[in-house]
């Protein structure tokens, strides 16, 4: 056995990543409590080292390990963003974990090897690996949703989490299996060989191909696959909300649409009809439930649902019928671009829940940001910034993502689509301006006041910077981003 | 098939679950007959010693006495059983028993000089080294994390 030297370079971030979260095991029960903050910087720095690794490395196309991995520019497009993602999340939890008394630096080693998960199923070209990176992924957040477990709510959570998630990795290891029965192989270049052969009449690329489907739905938490969402997202420990929200469903859009593109690009109208209806149920669904929730962390959780279903807009536009490859591919950059601005408004908007305590208990109601203008001024500023973010308004970033997503279904010549969608980010407005109107315009009670409190570490102060600045900054000026996602698009058949 | 049947018809679950570690062999016989020794050691090892040791752990710390429990869903049960022989014979008979793939089977490489249990070892350290290595992070994961679900005095509830 010898391990081609040439491959564990290509692989070098994720060797980084993992060496990082093996230290950090090792080296954790042997440091003094005082001293653990150290492994939370010793995660970020290797993350940062990562960032510049794999952005160096942009553009070029390399496969490894026989084949079952490539990186090109569009696995690493993604990892880029999972990097952002996963530093936020830690820098935020430095401060959150202490407050919620769960300080172990096992946390981190955790997120490092979710994020270890992602980057596998970014760039697997095999689904076999890419199934093995799922599972890596959604072992860890198993975990991590559990992590408060003297809290009935988090054990929920992780225990309902486990059970939906691994029925539905079933189904997807099922898919996974009927389609190698037709296929005889795994990789995704012989799939595409073997279905373009076959087509949908064989009942076996059928069912494989729709199973495959439902079980990705899952993980990006698409109607009607979303049931876990709520329940899981309200009771897992804030931060680990944030984290499955932005990064698992970044990864797991970008495995699905490289599974769909380069495995069934064959038959690419049948699918986008499927996900057609699954996107308009989800755009429903989403807005529609998000308006009765009281619950701050459900109510983004139902929003996060519906920002799946914009993203799926994107999917439809890049497999519909008779689209240009020029169209299609137009379609693929604008999800990428839509999830990376999602990505900051997400984690800005869990970032303030998180921070924002009322006694010793988080503020994830709505009623404990009555008035809050008149208590923080900062704080609640910064609400509204990422909620007219979230809800698509000018000039924020968020109105960036939805109108390329708009103008690709419009240029794919599914105007009606784009109406759709149009209509449900109005309806969306409605929730997320409630949150800005309960902010500004009702008083706080004086029972409030006194209980009410930010818990400030200069940590989520830069994970707060940070937000902003993308939403600010992408907003006003997305051509840079724009540029990144276009080129690095995956190239179509 | 004796043995099946008597999993499910014998009255002391302990009865069962030995008589489900002989079919669990005989399985394994079928394995070797087809020339996948692999499998066959596989399927004694993981099922016959782990996974049967697992449910006989179950049975004995949960003390199943109460043994009507299931006795209602007899009518039922021979109802679907029926229609499922049913459906097979049918299939078997207009398939003309083989079922013919439209497709020309998958050629099936035997290996003929080196046995099973070495191929597959084989291509586990070469091919596929890197699915293998991510397999081993899923373990570390899932055992790290028991600790942290399970061990006692290392996180305290807030006061």
């Amino acid at each position: 056995m010898s391990i081609p030297l040439a491959d564990l370079v290509t692989i070098l971030p994720e060797c980084l990543v993992v060496l990082a979260a093996c230290v950090l095991f090792v080296l954790d029960p042997v440091m003094p409590a005082s001293k653990k903050d150290f492994l939370a910087w010793m995660c970020v720095g290797t993350l940062v080292v990562c960032f510049f690794i794999t952005a160096a490395g942009m553009g070029e196309k390399t496969f490894a390990f026989s084949n079952l991995v490539v990186v090109d520019s569009y696995a690493s497009f993604w990892k880029l963003l999972l990097y952002v993602v996963s530093g936020m999340t830690i820098l935020l939890s430095i401060g959150y974990l202490k407050e919620e008394r769960i300080d172990l630096a096992e946390f981190y080693g955790f997120i490092m090897l979710s994020l270890t998960g992602m980057m596998i199923m970014v760039s697997g070209s095999d689904l076999l690996v890419i199934y093995l990176g799922i599972e890596l992924m959604s072992i860890s957040l198993y975990i991590m949703c559990g992590f408060k477990r003297f809290e009935a709510k988090s054990i929920e959570a992780s225990a309902k989490y486990f059970i939906l998630g691994a029925f539905s990795s079933g189904l997807l290891l099922y898919g996974i299996s009927l389609i190698f029965g037709a296929a005889g192989s795994t990789q995704l270049v012989e799939i595409a060989a073997a279905v373009n052969a076959r087509g949908l009449d064989d009942p076996l690329v059928l069912i494989a191909m729709m199973l495959i489907i439902v079980g990705f739905a899952f993980k990006v938490a698409a109607v009607p696959f979303h049931m876990w969402t709520p329940d899981v997202y309200q009771g897992a420990p804030t931060t680990v909300t944030a984290f499955m929200a932005v990064a698992s469903k970044a990864a797991s859009f970008a495995a699905f649409l490289r599974v769909l593109l380069e495995g069934f690009g064959g038959v690419k109208p049948n699918w986008s009809g499927l996900i057609l209806g699954m996107c308009i149920l989800t755009l429903i669904l989403g807005n529609i439930v998000a308006i009765v929730q009281t619950n701050i962390k459900r109510m983004l959780a139902y929003s996060s649902i519906a920002h799946a279903g914009y993203a799926l807009i994107g999917v439809v536009v890049a497999g519909w019928m008779g689209t240009g490859a020029g169209v299609a591919s137009a379609g693929v950059s604008s999800i990428m671009l839509y999830l990376a601005i999602y990505s900051f408004m997400t984690m800005g908007a869990f970032a303030m829940v998180a921070i924002l305590r009322r006694g010793g208990l988080e503020g994830e109601e709505l009623d404990d940001f009555t008035g809050l203008a008149k208590r923080h001024k900062g704080a609640a500023f910064l609400m509204m910034l990422f909620m007219i973010s979230l809800a698509g308004i000018p000039p924020t970033a968020g109105f960036i993502g939805k109108f390329y997503l708009f103008m690709a279904a419009v240029n794919a010549g599914l105007t009606w689509l784009a109406v759709v969608g149009l209509v449900f980010a109005a309806v969306s407005a409605f929730y997320y301006l409630r949150v800005v109107m309960v902010m500004y315009m009702r008083e706080p009670s004086s029972e409030q006041e006194l209980e009410t409190r930010l818990a400030l570490s200069p940590t989520a102060m830069v994970v707060l910077a940070f937000a902003v600045a993308g939403v600010v900054f992408l907003g006003v000026y997305p051509g840079p981003l724009v540029s990144i996602a276009t080129s690095s698009a995956l190239p179509l058949p | 098939m004796l043995t099946a049947t008597l999993v499910v018809a014998l009255r002391n679950p302990i009865h069962s679950a030995l008589s489900l570690l002989v079919m669990f062999f005989h399985v394994a016989g079928l394995y070797v007959t087809l020339h996948a020794e692999f499998l066959a050691a596989i399927q004694i090892i993981v099922y016959a010693g782990a996974i049967l040791v697992l449910y006989l752990f179950v049975v004995m710390l949960l003390n199943i006495k109460r043994e009507e429990q299931f006795n209602k869903q007899g009518v039922v049960a021979m109802f679907l059983g029926f229609v499922l022989l049913a459906e097979t014979v049918l299939l078997g008979i207009s398939r003309g028993f083989l079922i013919a793939s439209p497709h020309a089977p998958l050629p099936v490489q035997a290996g003929a000089s080196v046995g099973n249990t070495e191929s597959i070892g084989e291509l586990l350290y070469s091919t596929y080294l890197f699915p293998f290595e991510i397999a081993s992070l899923i373990l570390l994961v899932a055992m790290v994390g028991a600790v942290i679900l399970t061990k006692k005095g290392i996180m305290e509830p807030k006061s």
